[in-house]
């Protein structure tokens, strides 16, 4: 069978945001592989281990920079991996239909996709990929067990939990708890640079027009009254209880 | 043409039923407001939607519940296409968030997701979201028409009844039935409130200490103010409390009238799931902690002490 990952490069979560005019601007930013990406990653990985015969590759959708996070994926164990390199900025659902043409182009039974992405707070693309597909999808899985072509999941739910059962082919988003992701060791990031990458640009699968256009973006700025109330236990309560009862009017 | 897919609880509505009426008021030039009602209940829900002036239909057809995006994708979409909706609105809840871009896909339309302002010159939508782990609000605009918009959940206003009310009829739809089999399903603990909903939530941090501090002090107090609970990635990760519980990145994002957060440090994948609250509070012992800077009122001292005063306080 055949795995594929998606992938997205996206600042660490620990990096500072800023804007420049009305765009924010990333020069200087630390990039890292999504988390969310990752454990699609590891919990391919963990298939092949686990004794499914299975090629596994990763698709990554975005300008250069996100070679690096790709080159982490060679290394943590994918195969070989397609870069559709493109610096235009593509809505999610323009994304999904790119990536579709590329999954069906290179074949797979399961695709893997980030439960939620931390650039641009999207939780979108893997649905839409399985649309464009025509397959089912499952988001934000939290247990994954493969039989044959089948797959029961947990995956979380508005309400809780629940437990399903589908056939491949099918995209899974990924939750954190799937998995523990695993580092890269140092002969593994060696033999990454052997494996293969290969280019591709939106062209090659059909170059679909943008459906949206961002036309703005501004930090978000919400003051706070920083109010810190003095004394023991009871008297912080006291005067607590009372603030949000008759200043915030809010019990 | 409008279309909204509002959520229903066995026939009664949820409260962001309202928020979608007062985003759909806001699109001006796109045409009459409708509703699509599914599943068990459907009918009840759209009789209380036509006080604001929409003409909903339903289909209370069994195989809408529970949700699978696949039913719910066919449905909605089959039902916006022959309306010819130019926008198509849900609730951004998780079953929204999974079938919404489906459906944008199924219409080649565009997609708007997670919404918090959206306004329409008739021929295309603009809208407010956030990103970059809801530091930043980004200003989106569609190229054309038909778009499908996910709202925030509790944070637009609820829209108010509308002078006339709109017509109500029942409709045929096809009930697909989907290739994910659900085996089973399991409830939250949240106390039978809805976190993305809730007007209170109260959320443990590493800080409370094990499961025994979540039943001793974060589930009293919020059972005092009716709050929802909350945890925090750590906790989730720990075991303390189930995944469905968690707030942040990749937990649930809220926003209610009030947040506390007990015993939580205030990472910035925490940061992103509650810094639009209305009001924050924090009680942590560590006086440098991140969530102080977001707090508009704060306690620093040991929750072990200050969270039965609390509840002494409320009690009394």
């Amino acid at each position: 069978m055949k795995i594929c990952t998606i992938l997205k490069q996206v600042p660490d979560a620990e990096a500072s945001i800023r804007t420049a005019g009305d765009r924010v601007d990333l020069a200087g930013v630390t990039f890292v592989m999504d988390g969310m990406d990752e454990y699609g990653v590891e919990e391919a990985i963990r298939l092949r281990e686990a004794g499914h015969q299975a090629e596994i590759y990763t698709i990554a959708l975005g300008p250069k920079r996100f070679e690096e996070s790709i080159r982490t994926s060679l290394a943590l164990g994918s195969d070989r991996a397609v870069h559709i390199e493109t610096n235009d900025v593509l809505d999610v659902v323009t994304q999904a239909r790119v990536i579709a043409e590329a999954v069906k182009k290179e074949g797979a039974d399961l695709v893997f996709v980030g439960g939620k992405e931390a650039d641009w707070d999207s939780s979108a693309l893997g649905p839409a990929l399985a649309e464009a597909l025509g397959w089912p999808h499952l988001d934000w899985t939290t247990k994954l067990t493969l039989t044959g072509t089948v797959i029961e999941a947990t995956h979380d739910t508005d309400t809780g939990t629940e437990n399903v059962k589908i056939s491949l082919p099918a995209v899974v988003t990924t939750q954190q708890g799937l998995n523990e992701p695993r580092y890269p060791t140092l002969p593994n990031i060696m033999k990454a640079k052997r494996k293969e990458l290969r280019k591709a640009t939106p062209a090659d699968y059909g170059a679909p027009a943008a459906l949206t256009t961002t036309v703005g973006e501004a930090i978000q700025v919400k003051t706070r009254l920083n109010k810190v109330f003095e004394g023991d236990a009871a008297d912080t309560a006291k005067q607590l209880i009372s603030a949000l009862r008759n200043e915030a009017k809010v019990l | 043409m409008i279309l909204l897919v509002p959520e229903h609880l066995a026939g009664k509505l949820r409260p962001s039923a309202r928020e979608l009426v007062t985003a759909a008021r806001a699109l001006t030039g796109l045409g009459d407001i409708h509703a699509l009602l599914l599943g068990p209940g459907a009918a009840e829900a759209a009789a209380e939607m036509v006080a604001f002036g929409v003409n909903a239909r339903h289909c209370a057809e069994a195989g809408y519940e529970p949700f699978t995006a696949e039913a719910w994708t066919t449905a909605v979409a089959g039902f916006a296409k022959e309306l010819g909706a130019k926008a198509v609105l849900m609730p951004a809840t998780r079953s929204g968030l999974s079938y919404g871009p489906r459906v944008a896909v199924r219409l080649g339309g565009a997609l708007l997701e997670d919404v918090i302002e959206a306004t329409s010159d008739g021929t295309s939508v603009t809208a407010k979201r956030f990103t970059y782990l809801s530091r930043v609000t980004e200003t989106v605009r569609t190229a054309a028409l038909p778009v499908v918009i996910s709202v925030k959940v509790n944070v637009l206003v609820p829209a108010e009844p509308a002078g006339s009310a709109g017509s109500v009829a029942a409709t045929e739809l096809p009930v697909e039935v989907g290739r994910v089999e659900i085996l089973s399903q399991a409830k939250a603990s949240t106390g039978g409130v809805a976190l993305d909903e809730a007007n209170i939530v109260v959320t443990g941090g590493r800080g409370v200490g094990g499961p025994d501090g979540f039943t001793k002090h974060i589930e009293p107090l919020a059972a005092c103010v009716g709050a929802a609970v909350g945890a925090t990635r750590a906790v989730v990760d720990a075991g303390w409390r189930p995944y469905s519980d968690q707030v942040g990145q990749t937990g649930k994002s809220v926003a209610p009238n009030v947040y506390l957060a007990i015993g939580v440090s205030g990472a910035v994948q925490h940061l992103s799931g509650m810094n639009r609250s209305k009001l924050i509070v924090a009680v942590n012992k560590d006086k440098d902690a991140p969530i102080f800077k977001v707090a508009d009122y704060s306690i620093i001292g040991d929750l072990n002490e200050v969270v039965p005063a609390l509840i002494a306080n409320l009690q009394g």
